[in-house]
């Protein structure tokens, strides 16, 4: 292969395709991250149904597809045919424009976010400042739907929903700068915005941010991890979509395919928010302990975890093949369900044979890959859990009510967070 | 073969690539940022006056990436687009707008139009012909790497001395502290 | 009556009147007020997720604030009273089920006691413990849907589906007594309509068993929740006083801090039989309310507990002819439904029909505190009352 090529794949000294200015493996590197979280969102669509479902001592999809499992494309055909409604005294314009620009911020921001040293189409030098400002513009997509649909919830809704994101994107651009102070902890002196910088300084001060001078780190996270929740409009601040109060807030006009644009972007969204922290507090594509246990041996063991999650995903799906009913009602499901199995078996395979080959040869086409798939997977996982998180907030909070959101907002996060940043000022000082 | 590969991409960086900023993103910029600056005054609806400005924000961000100036993009985008047009919006959307697009416009008054679209002229014609001697000719190196180290150098200043811009900083975050408190005052019934 | 003793006044009832001034309330023009914007007037309903069937509210906003509001009733209006006067009295007795039908029990039997009362016959001892235990799985039950809906509506989706299993086993119950869940015409002029089933007892024993460590799987969920008490506690305060003055009755009632129960107050049924208490809260919120109710429903339990293993062998029907033609002369009937005092005043002239038939529904009582327990509160808190007070539009409509 080609050295050129190689070079992306690499990840002790690659560049991402912005740095190198290729503009041709940015349309690439593009391309796969809009593909992913496309599939991403189709998978989370899926499984919040599902984990809902399991909280909520009921099934969920269980009709199309081997438990539901092409439910999210039933769904998707489903919205595509649908009568695509707009109000007679809507806002024409608008009312088309806004959910692209929900869905066009909430794509954008995927370009800084480091998958790995080299796997992010840019490393840009303000990547974080990019992805806050570019996130926060996904506001107006929502409180322009709710103007332009000319009815009094959407107004409502977005109302809600641009007073909510104004006031918690202050306690949020407080605790980032609390991890930015943190990178700055080093010989130079000098701190870094850039994404994939962030990740190297906490590679380099041999600890995620979010132990970093316990517990300020983890204050900061935790006051991030509220405020993104906020920031996406999941509940329990859904207070913009509060079914039970504003019927369907700000989306309450639409339907068809431009519902399906608001909802494709909250997803994207809240992957977004949740690669911003996992980025900044949790050492983002590193895998556990790379300083500590950085020995071939171990560096070997990590790297066959990506292929026994798809072996213990593979099994889980056998399990279900296993206890299908015998009935013939269930055969085809049952087919399904092993070829599923074998798919994902496969990809096991697949992944086990390149750590494999790859354990050795650092250089190799490989060798690469494997680290290039690490680095995806250990970033992926942690994402994982925040998208986990999201769903179990919503199965086990009530909503809160607005000027309590604003409260909590302004009154405890705010101060918090101001407090946070300026002690971990000061203890950077007197430590460094 | 790491070397090799280096070098080989130094190479690629330094010689044969094209910078983005080209002059063709300049136009189209450019020009969006004209027309939407024009939407925003002839629109009646004052969302979509709004809408327009927003557009204008961001090709301006655009035009402060060309000019390899990232940080300021950012906070561009964070502070006007993201912040002040969101709050500008969620007035806007209060105000009763078929009232208020019959109300008589202040860029209706003629005579104050055209004397500032006059000093305006005035000002770019001045700027166009004795610019050389205002502005400095050389050609600003390209700091985009370390773009957000020498604002910060500029403000705060470095390791004992006081920046160029510090002291006008400080001043002006008590003033949008004072706009702050009187804002609540002005608002708050009773504090 | 009882030793029972109402400590509240004429006084305070009247003083609470005069407090509920409707005259600032103007809500067909909207005003002009700060920043010109205009204040918001929106239809709460009828067809909306959160107001429990096909009420509508009519808000007046100011942003979010309530400044006013208005019920609409009668979408499902039938005319259920009407409808009584020419039905004969057995023929009636399945449309009561059709008013609260999630408290379809509760209804029969005040209906079923109200004529006997007018007849002067009494149910038999054994039907009268039927009667109780099945009326107080019907309380569990009606309690059950309200918290999943109340808790649904404050966002949190989780309980619902909790007590909507749970409910199924009290209806599983019923449909084993008298093969319909939700309409169950259980009760008939003087007695049961059916004799229980084999293995009645202990499928009831079963359910409490079941039912005891649930309750507590709800309270964990919900009691000590940082936000269910940030959305609840404060949130549409009702004084004792205003409640009485506006004919508030049941658990509204008592959260208020009345300890006003008529099952103690002037028993019914075998209910002077049984130790239970009257739970009470203190503030009048939305919080007390719940606990209240909560708390009912253990109350409920003991009561269903007792009266199981107290239940005596005997006839399940009176003495009442085949023909029902009470005599001539009028009835009214109160008892205490999950929602409230739910009355039914029967005039008799002596035919098989009633002359004229009215019933003072719980949630149609109840409803008309809406407008004062929301005033100044935001829109939100206008979703969390209307599901505390428990209207049952079947109910407010008739």
């Amino acid at each position: 292969m080609p050295n050129f090529i190689m070079s992306y794949l690499d990840s002790k000294e690659a560049l991402t395709p912005g740095s190198a200015g290729s503009q041709f493996w940015a349309l690439i590197y593009v391309l796969i991250i809009f593909a992913g979280v496309s599939v991403a969102v189709i998978a989370m669509n899926w499984i919040e149904r599902k984990l809902l479902a399991h909280f909520q001592v009921r099934l969920g999809p269980m009709r199309v597809g081997p438990h539901g499992l092409l439910q999210p494309i039933a769904d998707a055909v489903k919205l595509m045919i649908k009568e695509d409604i707009i109000p007679a005294e809507a806002d024409q314009l608008v009312f088309w424009f806004a959910p692209m620009i929900g869905l066009l911020a909430a794509f954008t921001v995927y370009t800084v976010i480091p998958f790995g040293p080299s796997q992010a189409v840019s490393d840009m030098n303000i990547g974080i400042l990019f992805m806050l400002g570019v996130s926060s513009l996904g506001v107006l997509g929502i409180v322009v739907a709710g103007w332009a649909s000319n009815s009094h919830y959407p107004l409502i809704g977005a109302l809600r929903s641009s007073a909510q994101m104004v006031s918690y994107e202050v306690a949020m651009g407080l605790a980032v700068v609390s991890a930015i102070l943190m990178t700055s902890l080093n010989a130079s002196g000098t701190g870094t915005l850039s994404m994939i910088g962030i990740v190297q300084a906490q590679q380099q001060q041999g600890v995620w941010f979010i132990f970093k001078f316990f517990p300020l780190g983890l204050i900061a996270f935790a006051i991030f991890a509220i405020a993104m929740v906020a920031e996406t409009n999941r509940a329990p601040f859904d207070l913009a979509e509060a079914e039970s109060e504003l019927t369907a807030g700000y989306h309450t006009e639409y339907s068809g395919l431009r519902w399906s644009l608001f909802m494709l972007a909250e997803y994207a969204a809240m992957i977004a928010v949740s690669s911003i922290a996992v980025t900044l507090w949790l050492g983002g594509w590193m895998r556990p302990f790379p300083n500590l246990l950085h020995a071939p041996a171990w560096d070997f063991i990590f790297s066959l975890f990506p292929g026994l999650t798809f072996l213990a995903l593979a099994a889980i799906a056998l399990i279900g093949v296993a206890r299908m009913p015998a009935h013939s009602f269930f055969r085809i499901q049952r087919i399904g369900l092993a070829v599923f199995a074998a798919l994902l078996g496969f990809v096991a395979l697949l992944l086990l044979v390149i750590a494999v080959a790859g354990r050795s040869a650092d250089m190799s086409v490989a060798g690469r890959f494997n680290d290039g798939i690490d680095h995806v997977y250990w970033f992926v996982l942690k994402v994982a859990v925040f998208m986990y998180l999201f769903i179990w907030y919503r199965a086990t909070w009530p909503r809160y009510r607005f000027d309590q959101l604003m409260k909590i907002g302004w009154k405890v996060m705010l101060p918090i967070s101001l407090g946070v940043l300026i002690v971990t000022a000061i203890v950077g000082v007197i430590f460094s | 073969m790491n070397l090799a590969m280096n070098s080989a991409l130094n190479s690629t960086i330094n010689s044969g690539m094209a910078p983005v900023a080209t002059p063709w993103f300049f136009y189209v910029l450019a020009g969006v940022a004209v027309i939407s600056g024009v939407l925003v005054i002839t629109r009646r609806n004052a969302v979509h006056a709004a809408l327009a400005l927003i557009v204008t924000l961001l090709a301006v961000t655009g035009l402060y990436l060309m000019l390899y100036a990232p940080f300021v993009a950012g906070v561009q985008i964070i502070v006007y687009a993201g912040g002040i047009m969101v709050l500008f919006l969620f007035v806007i959307m209060l105000v009763n707008i078929d009232r208020s697009s019959k109300e008589r416009r202040f860029n209706r008054i003629w005579a104050v139009g055209l004397g500032a679209a006059c000093a305006l002229l005035a000002l770019f014609v001045f700027a166009f012909t004795k610019g050389k001697a205002l502005f400095p000719d050389r050609g600003m190196p390209l700091a985009e790497g370390s773009n957000t180290q020498e604002i910060a150098k500029m403000l705060y200043g470095e390791a004992g001395r006081m920046g160029q811009y510090t002291f006008a900083f400080e001043i002006a975050s008590l003033l949008l502290l004072v706009a702050i408190l009187g804002a609540v005052i002005m608002t708050k019934k009773k504090i | 009556m009882s030793a029972y003793k109402n400590d509240q006044t004429n006084d305070a009832s009247n003083r609470a009147l005069s407090s509920l001034d409707r005259s600032n309330l103007d809500l067909k023009t909207p005003d002009k007020t700060y920043l010109d914007s205009n204040e918001l007037i929106i239809n709460m309903g009828p067809q909306h997720p959160a107001t429990h069937g096909v009420l509508r509210v009519i808000l007046k906003l100011d942003g979010e604030k309530v400044l006013g509001t208005e019920c609409v009733i009668g979408y499902l209006h039938r005319g259920v009273e009407k409808i009584a006067e020419n039905r004969t009295y057995t023929m009636f007795a399945p449309y009561v089920d059709r008013m609260d039908y999630c408290a379809a029990v509760s209804n029969g039997l005040g209906y079923c006691e109200a004529v006997e009362k007018l007849m002067n016959v009494e149910a038999p001892p054994r039907a009268q413990y039927i009667r109780v235990i099945l009326t107080e799985l019907q309380r569990i039950a009606s309690h059950q849907l309200w918290l999943g809906t109340h808790a649904l509506d404050i966002g949190a989706m989780t309980p619902l589906f909790y007590t909507f299993r749970d409910r199924e086993e009290i209806l599983k119950i019923f449909e084993k007594y008298c093969g319909a869940r939700l309409t169950t015409h259980a009760f008939r002029i003087g007695g049961c309509q059916y004799e229980t089933y084999a293995g009645f007892e202990k499928d009831v024993k079963n359910f409490l068993t079941f039912f005891a460590p649930k309750i507590d799987e709800y309270e964990a969920l919900l009691t000590t929740n940082r936000i269910w008490l940030e959305r609840t506690k404060n949130v549409g305060v009702i004084s004792g006083a205003d409640c009485i003055a506006l004919g508030v009755t049941g658990p509204v009632l008592r959260a208020s801090g009345v300890k006003w129960d008529l099952r103690k107050a002037q028993p019914y049924a075998a209910y002077s039989k049984f130790d239970f208490e009257i739970p009470t809260g203190e503030n009048g919120d939305t919080y007390d309310r719940y606990l209240v109710r909560m708390q009912e429903m253990r109350q409920s339990m003991r009561i269903v507990e007792q009266a199981v293993d107290a239940i005596p062998e005997g006839p399940i029907m009176g003495k009442v002819p085949k023909v029902i033609k009470p005599p001539v002369g009028e009835i009214y009937h109160s008892i205490e439904a999950p929602k409230g005092e739910l009355g039914y005043f029967i005039v008799s002239d002596g035919s098989t029909q009633p002359y004229r038939l009215r019933v003072r529904p719980p949630s149609f009582v109840n409803l008309q505190a809406l407008d004062l327990m929301v005033r100044g509160l935001l829109v939100a808190d206008v979703i969390a009352v209307i599901g505390t007070i428990d209207i049952v539009l079947g109910e407010v409509d008739r």
